[in-house]
């Protein structure tokens, strides 16, 4: 059975040419590159180049750029960094949507005697930036909101809401982490002080990370060891990964149109397909401002893993917004802060794409879907195809 | 992953006994939208009072469809006296096993098989006086009264988690603010409602089951329950429990808190050696 890969949220596929350019770092040029020696030293001059190529994507400068072993490190990092410099200040602000990385963090430090406000989000799962405007005060530390939201592909206005922060003084992180590769990134052009990457969302491996911190941004540093990263991010460097990371950074500014085009019109054409072929089905999430791979539909009265367990059976791989883990199943926390109604919340599939899927696959997910939810349906106490339960909207 | 037994699988994509019987002798509805299950189920007798028919629709995750599937199989062929036996346990058995995170799946079949044996037995079907408030999902006034009152919750988005009303199209997310507002305003009374002796002994026993038996297990131990006197709930630990130093620890702060918090503040617990 061909795997059908629609879950690139989640991870992507390490590029061949990413795993080309790894390989020599594992067995023959194994060195340290802190060594004083060459056999080290000229590992040395890759990462630099790993890290000029970073820069280049994001429109930074190479000292700007710090190697971490994933983004929820980044996030980290970057939130308690910002505390620890402005150690006066007890408020954060994020928003309701935000990955677990930022939201359980702000969770811990709502232990720790930090205030923590979250902004809330529309049915579309947009920001107003006036509730921002509104929830900043003299004791805010840092504003953290992510760029494009994991499970929807929402875009934030981040760049407008650093320029907000700033202009009060604060701080302002934003966890990329979906974003970067997906949509341009120019760092020169906005005032966002600290970002976050994860290598496995653009085809580098997993295990390497990357934080941003502008220049001249107060850093206190989260791993604290050898002076590897200029002391900013102890540890002997991950160096295949970090090279690996690099050769992905340059990839994805070669393919951000091929994205934006290709990626897009297949996205389209299955949420279209699939919106058209299956009754009482929805987007969530503003569909404007979206990242171009992500699509999160609702197939009401059916529950998410079931699907996915069938998509599964013909070997599509997806994921659910569904968490059917617990006594109290709560459906993912971005849905219901959008206030997706519970008929819908459970059977959200999201479905992000990659420059590495076909046409034909595309097909083959639109050709099975309806038979997948309408056998479903077919089993759920709820489901009334002649007369829905509920009004619509 | 799944980390689901091959039964399991089966069960779910090729279901047995999927539907509704017509003029059931029993039939009950339990769990809900909001909770992310739910099961209808009905049966029919035969002239020997035995089941002769049992058919479920099921709203859920795979084990939930499985369980389902695995309950109506089961009780077929059994008198509603012998199908009221039939444990959770039973249908986790039946399929094998199910992941500790999913066992709740097999509760909501044994919820579902004792409300239909109830409704058999002509249990009302509607509260005396209660007024449907949430047309989606069927719910009352009394029902999200009880729930605010009993679990003193204060927000729409509350008495949606717990009774699913307001889960659907939202129309009625007023009225339901009113009720919270409403019931928040009376004179505060006991907070918890007096519970009779056999409600409590079977919450004790419930919360057991749910709450604190699969983290047990999951640790390699057990617990079973020995008697209940007033307050006092007399246990025995088995498995890696029994041998465990730290098993004092988990029956105080673990058992005994959690049947505190969701029972009763004066509950304790005692351990007796077997």
């Amino acid at each position: 059975m061909n795997t059908i890969y629609l879950d690139n949220n989640a991870t992507t596929q390490v590029a061949e040419e990413v795993l080309a350019v790894m390989m020599p770092y594992f067995r023959e040029l194994y060195g340290n590159p802190s060594s004083m020696h060459t056999f080290g030293g000229q590992v040395g001059q890759k990462i630099r180049t790993a890290r000029e190529q970073v820069a280049a994507l994001l429109g930074a400068m190479p000292e700007e750029i710090i190697f971490t072993s994933c983004g929820t490190e980044s996030d980290n990092a970057a939130i308690r960094s910002a505390l620890l410099t402005r150690p006066d200040k007890k408020h954060i602000i994020t928003s309701r949507v935000e990955h677990p990385a930022i939201k359980a963090l702000c969770a811990h430090l709502a232990t720790q005697g930090y205030r923590v406000t979250e902004l809330p989000v529309d049915k579309n799962g947009l920001l107003d930036l006036e509730n921002l405007e509104k929830s900043m005060t003299p004791d805010t530390a840092v504003v953290s909101l992510m760029w494009g939201n994991n499970e929807t592909g929402v875009i934030f206005p981040v760049e407008a809401a650093a320029r907000m922060a700033h202009e009060k003084g604060i701080l302002f992180h934003t966890d990329a982490v979906q974003s970067t590769g997906k949509i341009p990134i120019n760092l020169k052009n906005n005032v966002i002080d600290m970002l976050s990457i994860s290598g496995h969302k653009l085809h580098a491996p997993k295990g390497i990370g990357v934080l941003y911190i502008r220049r001249g941004t107060k850093f206190s540093p989260f791993m604290i060891g050898g002076h590897q990263e200029k002391e900013r991010r102890g540890g002997t460097e991950n160096t295949p990964s970090i090279i690996g990371l690099g050769k992905a950074c340059e990839l994805a500014a070669k393919n951000m149109e091929r994205e934006n085009t290709y990626v897009t019109r297949l996205r389209d054409k299955l949420e279209m397909e699939l919106l058209k072929r299956i009754p009482q089905s929805r987007v969530n999430g503003d569909t404007t401002n979206r990242l171009p791979n992500t699509t999160n539909i609702s197939f009401e009265y059916v529950e998410g893993e079931a699907i996915l367990l069938l998509m599964n059976e013909l070997g599509i791989c997806a994921s659910s917004g569904s968490a059917c883990t617990s006594g109290s199943l709560q459906p993912s926390h971005v849905l219901r802060a959008m206030g997706v109604p519970f008929t819908m919340a459970h059977g959200s599939i999201r479905f992000s794409l990659s420059i590495n899927n076909t046409e034909a696959e595309i097909d083959f997910v639109i050709d099975k879907m309806p038979a997948i939810i309408e056998r479903l349906r077919g089993m759920s106490p709820y489901w009334n195809a002649s007369q829905p339960a509920c009004k619509t909207q | 992953m799944w980390e689901y037994t091959d039964k399991v699988k089966e069960h779910f994509l090729n279901p047995r006994n999927v539907g509704e019987i017509e003029n059931p002798d029993g039939v009950a509805e339990v769990g809900s939208l909001a909770c992310g299950d739910a099961l209808k189920l009905t049966f029919k007798l035969d002239e020997n009072k035995k089941i002769k028919d049992a058919r479920f629709k099921t709203f859920g995750c795979a084990s939930a469809i499985a369980s389902s599937s695995a309950l109506t199989e089961i009780i077929k062929g059994m008198t509603v006296e012998e199908a009221l036996k039939v444990t959770n346990q039973d249908i986790a058995k039946y399929l094998g096993g199910l992941p500790d995170e999913k066992m709740h799946c097999s509760v909501m079949g044994k919820q579902a098989l004792e409300k239909a044996v109830e409704n058999y037995r002509g249990a009302p079907a509607l509260e005396a006086g209660a007024k449907i408030i949430c047309e989606c999902f069927g719910v009352t006034d009394l029902e999200i009264e009880r729930a605010v009152r009993e679990n003193n919750l204060s927000t729409v988005e509350d008495v949606t988690n717990y009774t699913k009303a307001g889960g659907g199209c939202g129309s009625c997310h007023d009225a339901i603010q009113q009720i919270i507002d409403h019931v928040r305003a009376e004179p505060k009374t006991d907070n918890k409602p007096k519970l009779t002796n056999i409600q409590k002994i079977r919450l004790i026993e419930e919360t057991i089951e749910r709450e604190i038996r699969p983290s047990l297990k999951h640790d390699g131990g057990d617990i079973e329950i020995i008697d209940i006197i007033g307050n006092r709930v007399i246990v025995t630990m088995h498995g890696a429990c029994s041998t465990c130093k730290a098993a004092d620890i988990t029956l105080k702060n673990f058992v005994e808190h959690r049947l505190k918090e969701l029972v009763s503040p004066d509950i304790v617990v005692e351990e007796v050696s077997k």
